[in-house]
């Protein structure tokens, strides 16, 4: 929690009781309005997210201009919604998720995260048990990224109309000084990196909904990303950009690059870090590992010359420990991502056309 | 990762392509064509792209594509079929994932679901049995399409159904067999092929011997072949060793999972509740005699065709579809009118643009475009509108 940003309402006196809720399920009448909602509220989030900005339970958070123009000169605003299946998976939950996503979609910007909002459709029928399990979640990410939840928004929907929990997290941030991280960027020489193996989470929920029994130790990668970037940026401040490379993978990220950059960009294959029960699953069913989500790894260019030295700042960290450089940016074939397969081969690494579907045989 | 780096060791590449440089050297000499090597399975192509063997090959080795990919080459019709199965209100239309994007005259699967027909994507038959069972209230179908390679099990599960009494499932049978196909193949006037790749996977259940004639009464060398991409190098090297000494015969290159005499068990049960059909449509072959299976009528009650009483309708290809001369190899995907212009992965109009083991949307996915490019517009083959097309196939 960093109070020094924080416009400090006056301190109540007495922080007024929250309410309970007394029964299992969520139901229509906990979206109502009434003293139901109100209850819902305070116990599942109010008494998690706890802090000074959403204590008075006002329809905004309030912050004062001049504490957030202390840390940059720019504001990023990003929003993103969650809506996984199944909600608790290995490695993590929709609510660490719906925190760790919205935090690194400001991060790669080179923005310091500092508030997210919390907007939730709940299906009637969910156990309060869950919700609370899941706000908690929510809280714990939160205050481990520093950052905090500040105002939110609660509906619930009839049965059918949702799926379980959705979840809406707005996180806002302030960007340094001076940095300029682009996606457009990227030059001919620089260098590809990711912080290590991939295509965990994607993985980890396909399995998690147990259509394929398939038994494997895979988890969910899901973090916040934000300290690493800081490690990365401190060694080398050339970066000239970061990307998450969530839905789609590190192809859809390199080609985004590619094509807003105007360079060609050859990875390797046997460079590409996965861990052995990945590339099973991916065997197995005929899916390209490439394409698979991640919620904790980025991709970054450098130049060239700073590659290694992005790199060592990078397995510094915790969340870097099995970086890899993996390609580079050429001027051969602008748009195209082209890689040097384990065999010897070359293939262009094109964006997906949908979703990634098993092969039948 | 065990028992799969080990078939995918650069070091043994650039070793067989020595080898298989010297032979092709040896083989172009006073010949004025290249040599055609067809791999016959989807399996294959998608592995030969995933590697990008093809540019590690030399120019003169010219793969061609074959039939092999079943998702492809369902007619229109029969997804038509489909996705009137799944929206016969009470019904659970269950299938393999790449089967759902397949675009019938109408619509795909995916868009019936979105629509509201239950849809289930499942990785097994034995699944959909099981949705069967706990769905008592419902009936499940199941979309059975593949070769002799998925036969096996959907066999078994009718089998499985029958033996505990589960009256709530059925499949719909699509499935299809690769002999004839082949045959139609090798009897087509364009024919230049040079020598085959076998499908591995079909091998395992039906053995090798079914390949005989290709070797005996057409000439034509056979290699049935593994997926690894080492596999698919060995074999190729094996079929120009064939031509190089003069010899057509059926080789078993995947003998570490093939058995000569294929899969007693699996053909067993194939041949218990299935019996060929006098004719099969195939998209972009048209319809090819004894290439198809349909349930026996001991199993009737596990039809879906019968037990909803299915009335086919047969849907032409589009006319500037150029699937079929793509899939003989007497012409190369990218020479086709509609490649990349009309026909896309998103929006395919031919058989092979539509799965990734299709081999226009191999090209596609994993080809050289701005090579490709180059190549159409040597030939003239200006990228058309989808627009003008779609024209032109009303008309």
């Amino acid at each position: 929690m960093n109070s020094t940003v924080v416009e400090l309402k006056p301190v109540q006196e007495k922080r007024r009781r929250l309410g309970k809720v007394n029964v299992p399920k969520v139901t229509m009448a906990h979206g109502g309005g009434g003293k139901a909602m109100r209850d819902l509220i305070d116990d599942a989030f109010v008494s998690a997210f706890d802090n000074d900005a959403l204590a008075p339970l006002e329809d905004q958070a309030r912050f004062r201009l001049a504490d957030l123009a202390s840390i940059g000169d720019r504001l990023a605003v990003t929003t993103d919604s969650y809506v996984v299946h199944p909600m608790i998976f290995p490695g993590g939950d929709i609510g660490k998720l719906a925190v760790c996503g919205t935090v690194n979609d400001l991060a790669v910007g080179g923005a310091k995260p500092l508030y997210l909002t919390c907007g939730v459709i709940i299906e009637e029928g969910l156990d309060v048990q869950v919700l609370r399990d899941i706000a908690l979640s929510m809280a714990r990410t939160a205050a481990e990224a520093g950052v905090s939840i500040v105002t939110g928004d609660t509906k619930v929907v009839d049965k059918g109309a949702c799926d379980k929990l959705f979840i809406n997290t707005t996180g806002i941030g302030v960007i340094r000084q001076g940095l300029d991280l682009g996606v457009d960027k990227v030059q001919p020489g620089d260098a590809f990196l990711v912080n290590g193996l991939l295509g965990d989470h994607g993985a980890a929920i396909l399995n998690a909904r147990g259509d394929m029994a398939l038994s494997t130790p895979l988890e969910s990668d899901c973090a916040a990303l934000h300290g690493l970037i800081d490690a990365i940026l401190e060694a080398v401040p050339e970066v000239r950009f970061f990307r998450d490379a969530t839905r789609g993978g590190i192809a859809t990220v390199l080609n985004e690059v590619a094509d807003a950059s105007g360079v060609g960009i050859e990875i390797q294959e046997n460079q590409t870090p996965l861990r052995d029960e990945v590339k099973g699953f991916c065997e197995i069913l005929g899916l390209d590992p490439l394409y698979l989500a991640n919620e904790g790894k980025l991709v970054c260019a450098v130049p060239g010359d700073r590659a290694e030295a992005a790199l060592a700042a990078m397995r510094a960290h915790p969340l870097g420990r099995e970086g890899a450089i993996i390609g580079a940016a050429t001027d051969n074939r602008p748009g195209r991502v082209v890689m040097q397969t384990v065999f010897g081969g070359r293939r262009i690494v094109d964006m997906l056309v949908g979703e990634q579907l098993p092969r039948i045989c | 990762m065990k028992y799969v780096d080990e078939f995918r060791d650069p070091e043994k590449a650039k070793y067989l392509l020595t080898e298989i440089r010297a032979l092709v050297d040896k083989l172009q000499a006073g010949r004025d064509r290249p040599l055609q090597i067809m791999e016959v399975c989807g399996g294959h192509t998608h592995a030969i792209f995933r590697y990008g063997i093809e540019t590690m090959l030399p120019d003169e080795i010219e793969l061609v594509h074959g039939p092999g990919c079943p998702v492809c080459v369902l007619p229109m019709g029969r997804v038509d079929d489909c996705v009137t199965l799944a929206e016969i209100p009470n019904v659970i239309f269950t299938t393999f994932g790449d089967a759902m994007r397949v675009p019938g005259s109408k619509k795909s699967l995916l868009q019936a679901k979105s629509e509201g027909a239950d849809v289930r994507m499942v990785y097994s038959p034995l699944d959909a049995l099981q949705l069967a069972k706990d769905n008592p209230g419902k009936e499940v179908v199941f979309f059975g399409l593949g070769f002799e390679t998925t036969m096996p099990s959907t066999a078994m599960t009718v089998l499985q159904a029958e033996a505990e009494g589960i009256e709530n499932f059925s499949l719909f049978c699509n499935h299809i067999t690769i002999i004839p196909t082949v045959k139609a193949i090798l009897d087509s006037p364009e024919l230049q092929l040079d020598g085959f790749l076998g499908p591995g996977h079909v091998s395992m259940v039906i053995g090798n011997a079914s390949y005989n004639f290709i070797a005996e009464q057409y000439g034509k060398p056979l290699v049935v072949a593994g997926f690894e991409p080492l596999d698919v190098l060995h074999a190729v090297w094996m079929v120009l060793k064939q031509i190089d000494e003069g010899r057509s015969e059926v080789e078993n290159q995947y003998a570490r999972v093939v058995p000569d005499e294929g899969n007693m068990v699996a053909l067993n049960a194939i041949g218990r509740v299935y019996e060929l059909r006098e004719f099969f449509e195939w998209r972009g072959l048209g319809s090819i005699d004894h290439s198809g299976v349909r349930i026996r009528e001991e199993y009737a009650r596990f039809d879906a065709e019968r037990k909803f009483a299915i009335q086919s309708i047969k849907i032409a290809d589009p006319k500037s579809c150029q699937c079929g001369e793509v899939l003989k190899g007497v012409i190369k995907p990218w020479e086709c009118k509609v490649f990349g212009g009309a026909c896309t992965p998103e929006t395919p109009l031919g058989a092979l643009m539509v799965s990734s083991e299709g081999a226009c949307a191999a090209y596609y996915q994993y080809g050289d475009v701005e090579k490709i490019h180059d190549l159409r517009a040597a030939i003239g083959a200006d990228d058309c509108q989808v627009g003008e097309t779609q024209a032109a196939e009303a008309s």
